[in-house]
């Protein structure tokens, strides 16, 4: 990013932004379009250790705050600072930096690392603060990602979900693996390695479990795995199809789809197992259901009006109200965290594309170029959609502001990968 | 909080000098917060994740002998087409003459659209398909109609072709 644009005070307006644009960072890509983009410009000054260390920090936290959309880097190779110094910040002002960060990490004798970081704001002068993390060599990345959750949220007032996870599957050579990963995709760890298909995983509300299907026992079944352990039950293998979980915001229930009493219906059951209770009475297909994040409905898909379409209902049972209009073939939705957006895949002229409604207006936006989007999931503080497509004849996981003006392709595992779902903040 | 307000009141005081007095802003150290209770106990690393291996899949028993197994459908339909009957005749027969045998009938779609979507839409096709059974008189219990949705495509392509050997459903014969 070299371009050089006329700095404001507080915010860079690039507003002669056309041509998509590439970071120049090796392990992801973000790519920016449209115009009246405003983003923040921050320098990172290599971390004091990074050289010696296996992560390099800086480069983590910039790639982060980039990849949010709100931050725009500032070049700062070869400058020497850590957290203990005391910058001359004339030199940072005209370079166009509005805030500048610098650090240091060092092993301990015990072989963690000590990572810490201070936050400058170069137009007012002042000192924004610091961290120190002393982590395992495993827990580095993570370290990274909090910096930048802390710089993300005393510049913008918003939360970071830098040190969130997402879960994904990947296919290749006929296994199936089920991952967690950090945000931008990279340090992913299997939970689950199968020859049979993994679908549909979905994080519960404290960040501690999955639920998916898995087709290991030739039929689909939902399973709630607990991952730090490894530790899984069978939550739903009824007979028939058990398929899309969705957890409860409360934790204690899960919607499925079974279809025990003929057709594909959606239940709901205890999330320590039992009785499912019956929730939809269709003759159609209903399906996909998600929790509102008050916990009082439900969305899901139905084709009880002939085609699927998106339909709202109250958890407590009674009529669903039709939420999707346009088009003929609307599935996949997920509701942003404040509850004001709906994203969803919609079929438009035969292909598939992501679409996020402001569900208070009614007004729908396609936002990709893509034609074979799916699964859209919201980043916990809802500046984020996570989805998959397809890019140049492979399987690929992105990550899109909900304008859709700032698109990262996330790091993964060669082969196919997909069906992502972003997790909650982390306590 | 107070205290940083003090701390920045301060600054802004001598603002125009660009460096900046840091001895009284200490690093906040996260460290407790980072490492302690986590599963892997007190220095674990926190993001660790227990890796599973799903167990292998029993295998498939015989039926009928020279038989066909599979069904195919038309684009976005369960119907069972007429040619198909006199196959699904066969595999009631053998049904009703051995009723300690199982089968699991899986539906299937061809790759375009959702994929849990699709799950439905292939349990459709094999829910047709246990009816059909169910009317030639196969006992309920001996039949389980399960989907793939387009997860196991037998023909891989994205033309019509290998769409419409994929959209199909088939009867596996349990041990």
């Amino acid at each position: 990013m070299g371009e050089d644009f006329s700095i404001q005070r507080r915010a860079c307006v690039a507003g002669l932004l056309m041509a998509p644009m590439y970071s120049a960072l090796a392990q992801f890509r973000v790519e920016v379009t449209g115009v009246g983009l405003t983003q923040l410009p921050i320098a990172i000054a290599p971390f004091r250790g990074d050289a010696q260390a296996p992560q390099k920090i800086a480069a983590i936290v910039q790639a982060d705050l980039e990849r949010s959309g709100q931050f725009r880097p500032v070049d700062a190779a070869g400058a020497v600072l850590d957290e203990g110094s005391r910058p001359d910040l004339t030199p940072w002002r005209q370079k166009g930096a509005d805030s500048l960060a610098a650090g240091s990490l060092t092993r301990l004798v015990d072989g963690r690392w000590d990572v810490r970081f201070r936050l400058w704001d170069v137009v007012r002068g002042q000192d924004l603060g610091g961290q120190s993390y002393a982590v395992t060599v495993g827990d580095l990345r993570l370290a990274a990602h909090r910096i930048a959750d802390y710089i993300y949220e005393k510049l913008t007032g918003e939360k970071g979900v830098f040190s969130t996870r997402i879960a994904y599957v990947t296919k290749a050579a006929n296994r199936y693996n089920l991952w967690v990963a950090d945000s931008d995709g990279e340090n992913a760890q299997s939970a689950l390695a199968s020859n049979e298909p993994i679908i549909s995983p979905a994080w519960s509300a404290n960040g501690l479990q999955l639920a998916y299907v898995s087709f290991e026992s030739r039929k689909p079944v939902v399973y709630v795995h607990d991952v730090a352990t490894g530790k899984r039950r069978l939550i739903a293998n009824f007979r028939g199809s058990n398929s899309a979980p969705a957890w409860s915001p409360d934790g204690r229930t899960l919607a499925v789809t079974l279809s025990r009493d003929g057709g594909s219906q959606l239940y709901t059951i205890d999330a320590n197992g039992g009785e499912p209770r019956r929730l939809t009475q269709s003759a159609g297909i209903d399906t996909e259901p998600v929790y509102s994040p008050d916990g009082r409905s439900i969305y899901f898909v139905s084709d009880r009006g002939g085609a699927p379409q998106i339909y709202r209902m109250p958890v407590s049972g009674g009529s669903p109200e039709r939420v999707t209009f346009t088009g003929s073939y609307n599935i996949s939705p997920a509701v942003s965290p404040d509850g004001r957006w709906l994203a969803y895949i919609s079929r438009i002229n035969g292909v598939f594309k992501l679409q996020v409604m402001e569900l208070g207006s009614g007004t729908v936006n396609s936002i990709t170029d893509t034609t074979a989007d799916e699964s859209p999931s919201f980043a916990p503080n809802g500046r984020l959609i996570v989805y998959a497509t397809r890019q140049n004849g492979r399987e690929a996981l992105m990550t899109t502001t909900l304008d859709g003006k700032i698109k990262a392709r996330l790091a993964g595992q060669g082969g196919d990968i997909r069906e992502p779902d972003w997790g909650p903040f982390q306590k | 909080m107070i205290k940083r307000m003090f701390l920045a009141l301060a600054i802004v005081a001598i603002a125009g000098c660009s460096s900046v007095p840091l001895d009284n802003v200490p690093v906040e150290d996260k460290s407790a917060s980072a490492v302690a209770g986590q599963p892997g106990g007190p220095g674990g690393t926190e993001s660790t994740v227990a890796p599973v291996a799903a167990d292998e899949v029993a295998g498939t028993g015989a039926g009928p002998v020279n038989v066909a197994r599979l069904i195919y459908f038309d684009y976005d339909s369960y119907v069972i087409k007429p040619e198909f009957q006199s196959m699904l005749e066969s595999h009631a027969r053998f049904l009703k003459a051995n009723t300690r045998r199982k089968v699991s009938i899986e539906g299937h779609t061809d790759e375009r659209g959702g994929r849990e979507y699709n799950l439905a839409l292939g349990q459709r096709r094999s829910e047709a398909v246990r009816r059909a059974l169910g009317l030639l008189g196969v006992a309920d219990g001996q039949i389980e109609a399960v989907s793939f949705g387009k997860e196991k495509p037998v023909a891989l392509g994205s033309n019509e072709a290998a769409w419409a050997q994929n959209r199909r459903a088939e009867i596996v014969y349990l041990r």
